[in-house]
């Protein structure tokens, strides 16, 4: 596969941009506008742009795991965090509010909820990883 | 079934603890059930379908219970014996034949229907794994499949009866269904359904022929499970009903037909087969036929008879089966052509052999002979109907004598003539079961195995023969005191039938009874005797179609009626599965729309300025996208669509919809690439006009509909909606004032859950699909 060093460059910097935005939709999703969809949906925009510049290698490059393995864990997280209130007594999906004073980032306001969307999150970024993997590959290659 | 290959024999002494249980409890309860005494007991297992598991112990449930328990028992002995070498296929065997003596259990003493149904289908499915025993022999797995289908066909019959039964009685209590039996229509349906079950179970013309086929098991099921236990429970429902509802419609006369056709056709099969073990079982279709008519008549006196010959059969029968299965084990064959002679050390084998078939054939002074004699008394005092059942049993037993003469003279003398089988006819025919020793196998070293060139069969040893021993001493003493086999059919019969009283006795003085054993024997002897021209009528008089002919008849229509369902239904073409889908889709609320009250005029058509330019955007794209001749430039269109889609919700003010929507969009768009990467890159442009007329039409169908529900929804709204209740608790309960996510992640957090486990199942699928044909470059292509 020919590549252009101007898309690479330009890819290899805004992957990583793209990706703290997909982190900020995740986060801030419970007070304004974003979420784990929202934001695993632009992380797999993110690793789009990877497939652009560099095919299927560069999207397995941008990932330490395999996409299924990320895809488990994102099911597994919602899902545990979805009963664990079960085991303490309470209704399935209850959240709890919790509030920290952390060094350096002052008040945290976050809920429980926000677990349950990482998990949302890890699912939906292992469901784009997955799908290049499966329709990503070079059909000359394969008939080669 | 690790355990089973670690405990190997052992398996069997550990399932044997359940019938062997069951047949102490029995004991216990005895003196109090034999007294006219009720055991019941009754735990709720759905309490809101007023589902109780309701069992109940009465004399006769004691009667079956001591036959499918007692012989239980003794066939785990036997198992022990005949199952030489331990494999992890008999460790499987052993929990299985446990499950079913559980099942069987539950079956003889459950009061309620429902329950009396899962244990039904439960003996269904263990005798389906029973007979599938050797898993990797075709035939075995075709009888068990024939078996299973044919019983688990009748149970969907019958569970259809029991609910109109239990309807039209306002009860599933087998006992207050009895005791006040309703009428009607639905129950004379009802009854039908119930008495196809039990045909089917009970193997009953025209459904017999599963019980043949099922003889590919290893002899201890056959002896356990297709004479003595499972093919007697649709004999016990029968007999159950039978008092109760002998009188309504159909019943009476369908079940003498059904009962007198199978003994007599059973009877006359088993004069024919060279295999002992068919011979058997024949032998016991015809013996079955024997008691649907007397349990089923609903008499007193026949029902008495009925009772007598329940026990009888199950212990001279059971014993054959033992014997046989000897005489595999010892000679490696069955086949009357090829057994014996049986010489020194073979004596006992022939006496218990001997004693049970002169039962069967009801030789005085033996059980058979007893519960023989009470079914003709029962019958030789009525009319017209009662003459012609009564020349129906005559008959039926005169072949009955005729087979158990095939039978002694095959193991008592030389083998019979005739031209020597085939080996691979032999092979077919003898179906060794799994897990015996091969040591004079007819089947693995056929060569070897002429007649003629065998050494003589080793005698049995005295521990294998002892369980068919004890059923055979069973049979001679229950004959030669009476009063004993009176006082136990009394207690059951007298259950079913309060008018029934059992009088058992060897001599009734010089009646009409005694002339027809006499009868009977002379005739069965004749039979015999003339067993050559017997053979040539029944050869050519034998129906064509034969049971199993049917069977693979009916299973073949099956199979041909679903390939043509599926041919018309799933022709492979998916514009048409499309068309189909979007039309149903649009037509059936459409039609509901245009029926009711649903045009609530026409809406502000352009509510502000800002939407024109989304709007422009969506329908340019549509129109741009379905004009397209390239699939990547329709792909792009439809992203314009969708970008339209995102910029709307801006304007509408919704930004985490615009901004999901977005990305989505870019995403589809790319992967709609990938997978267009493979395809041509022009659409193809041949489809005939009348097609391309066709979809138009169906096209701008769902375009109506969806511009005609866009409308009228809005308007259709009868309830406040719930949103201004998430909108205010959003806050306040989840700590969030993205109402939006907070709906994703906690109020509807479980939907979410389930949105993503689907998502996940279909990257699955999706890769799965994609990787379909091919490998892993990394494992074909390295060198």
């Amino acid at each position: 596969m020919r590549r252009s060093l101007i898309v690479d460059t330009s890819v290899h910097f805004i992957f990583y941009s793209v990706l703290v935005l997909s982190l900020y939709l995740l986060f801030a999703g419970h007070n304004q506008p974003g979420g784990g969809f929202v934001g695993g949906l632009v992380a797999g925009a993110a690793v789009g742009l990877r497939y652009i510049a560099g095919g299927i290698d560069a999207v397995r490059e941008a990932s330490p795991v395999r996409p299924w393995t990320i895809l488990g864990v994102g099911l597994l997280i919602a899902a545990v965090t979805a009963a664990v209130p079960l085991a303490l007594g309470e209704a399935l999906f209850e959240s709890a509010v919790v509030d920290w004073r952390l060094p350096g980032l002052g008040e945290v306001h976050a809920t429980t909820a926000l677990i349950f969307d990482i998990g949302v999150y890890f699912v939906v970024v292992g469901l784009m990883l997955m799908v290049f993997e499966a329709f990503g590959d070079d059909p000359e290659e394969v008939q080669r | 079934m690790v355990g089973g290959r670690r405990l190997g024999r052992r398996a069997l002494l550990l399932a044997g603890v359940g019938p062997a249980a069951a047949v102490g409890w029995a004991l216990g309860q005895a003196g109090d059930v034999l007294d006219g005494g009720v055991v019941t007991e009754r735990t709720q297992w759905v309490g809101e379908l007023g589902l109780a598991v309701d069992l109940r112990l009465d004399g006769f449930g004691l009667l079956m219970l001591a036959l499918v328990s007692g012989i239980g028992v003794l066939v785990f002995a036997y198992a022990w014996r005949y199952f030489g070498s331990p494999s992890a296929a008999l460790g499987r065997l052993a929990g299985l034949l446990g499950l079913f003596a559980g099942a069987m259990f539950g079956l003889v003493v459950a009061d309620n229907l429902l329950v009396l149904y899962v244990c039904w289908e439960l003996t269904s499915i263990t005798s389906y794994l029973l007979i599938g025993n050797a898993d990797r022999d075709p035939e075995a797995r075709s009888a068990a499949l024939h078996a299973l289908l044919v019983t688990g066909a009748g149970g969907l019959a019958m569970l259809g009866g029991f609910v109109l039964l239990g309807q039209a009685a306002g009860t599933y209590r087998l006992s207050a269904l009895v005791a006040d039996p309703p009428a009607g229509g639905t129950v004379t349906a009802g009854l039908v359904l119930v008495l196809v079950g039990a045909f089917t179970k009970s193997a009953q013309y025209p459904f017999h022929s599963w019980l043949p086929a099922a003889m590919v098991a290893p002899t201890p099921i056959s002896a356990y499970l297709h004479s003595a236990a499972m093919v007697k429970a649709g004999v016990y429902l029968i007999a159950r009903l039978a008092p109760a509802f002998a009188a309504v419609g159909p019943w009476r006369p369908l079940v003498a037909t059904v009962g007198l056709v199978t003994m007599v056709a059973g009877g006359l099969r088993a004069l024919r087969p060279t295999d002992l073990k068919q011979l058997l079982a024949f032998g016991t279709v015809s013996q079955l036929g024997f008691l649907v008519v007397l349990v089923g008549v609903g008499r007193p006196e026949a029902t008495v008879a009925g009772c007598a010959l329940l026990l009888a059969h199950g212990l001279f029968k059971a014993a054959l089966f033992m014997v046989v299965g000897i005489v595999d084990h010892q000679a490696g064959t069955r086949d009357v052509r090829e057994i014996g002679p049986l010489g020194a050390g073979w004596g006992p084998t022939k006496a218990v052999a001997v004693v049970a078939a002169a039962s069967m054939a009801g030789l005085p002074p033996l059980a058979g002979f007893l519960s023989k004699e009470a079914a003709y008394e029962a019958f030789v005092h009525g009319g017209t109907g009662d003459r012609v059942i009564l020349a129906g049993l005559v008959v039926g037993s005169m072949l009955t004598v005729a087979y158990s003469l095939r039978f002694v003279a095959a193991l008592v003398r030389a083998p019979e003539p005739g031209p020597r089988p085939e080996a691979a006819e032999r092979v077919g025919a003898n179906g060794r079961p799994e897990g015996e020793p091969a040591t004079s196998s007819a089947s693995s070293t056929p060569a070897a195995a002429a007649p003629a060139e065998r050494a003589p069969a080793p005698a049995p040893a005295g521990g294998f023969l002892a369980p068919a021993a004890v059923l055979a001493a069973a049979t001679f003493v229950l004959g030669v005191a009476p009063s004993l086999l009176s006082e136990l059919v009394d207690a059951g019969a007298h259950t079913l039938d309060a008018a029934a009283h059992a009088h058992l006795r060897l001599w009734h003085g010089v009646t009409a009874t005694l002339g027809l054993t006499a009868l009977t024997l002379a005739g069965g002897a004749l039979l015999y005797a003339a067993r050559r021209p017997v053979a040539t009528v029944q050869a050519v008089l034998a129906p064509q179609p034969t049971g199993a002919d049917v069977y693979q008849a009916v299973l073949r229509g099956v199979t041909r009626t679903a390939d043509m369902v599926t041919g018309v239904a799933q022709p492979g073409s998916l514009p048409l599965y499309i068309s189909v889908i979007v039309l149903t889709a649009a037509l059936v609320p459409g039609a509901g729309l245009v029926l009711g009250t649903w045009w609530p005029g026409w809406p502000d058509v352009i509510g502000e300025i800002a939407y024109l330019p989304a709007v422009g955007l969506l329908v340019g794209g549509a129109v741009a996208s379905a004009l397209a001749t390239r699939r990547f430039t329709a792909a792009l269109l439809l992203g314009v669509v969708g970008y339209g889609m995102a910029l709307l919700f801006v304007v509408l003010g919704a930004p985490d919809l615009a901004l999901t929507q977005f990305a989505i969009e870019t995403l589809s768009v790319v992967l709609f690439l990938l997978v267009l990467r493979r395809l041509p890159d022009r659409f193809e442009r041949r489809t005939p006009v009348p097609r391309q007329l066709v979809r138009a039409g169906v096209a701008a169908t769902v375009a109506a509909f969806v511009f005609v529900l866009a409308i009228a929804a809005p308007a259709a709204r009868t309830d406040a909606p719930v949103s201004g209740e998430m909108v205010e608790r959003a806050e306040p309960d989840a700590g969030g004032r993205n109402v939006v996510n907070v709906i994703l992640v906690d109020m509807r957090g479980l939907d979410t859950l389930g949105e993503i486990t689907v998502l996940a199942t279909a990257a699955v699928g999706a890769t799965a699909v994609a990787r379909v044909g091919r490998r892993p470059r990394s494992e074909t292509e390295e060198p």
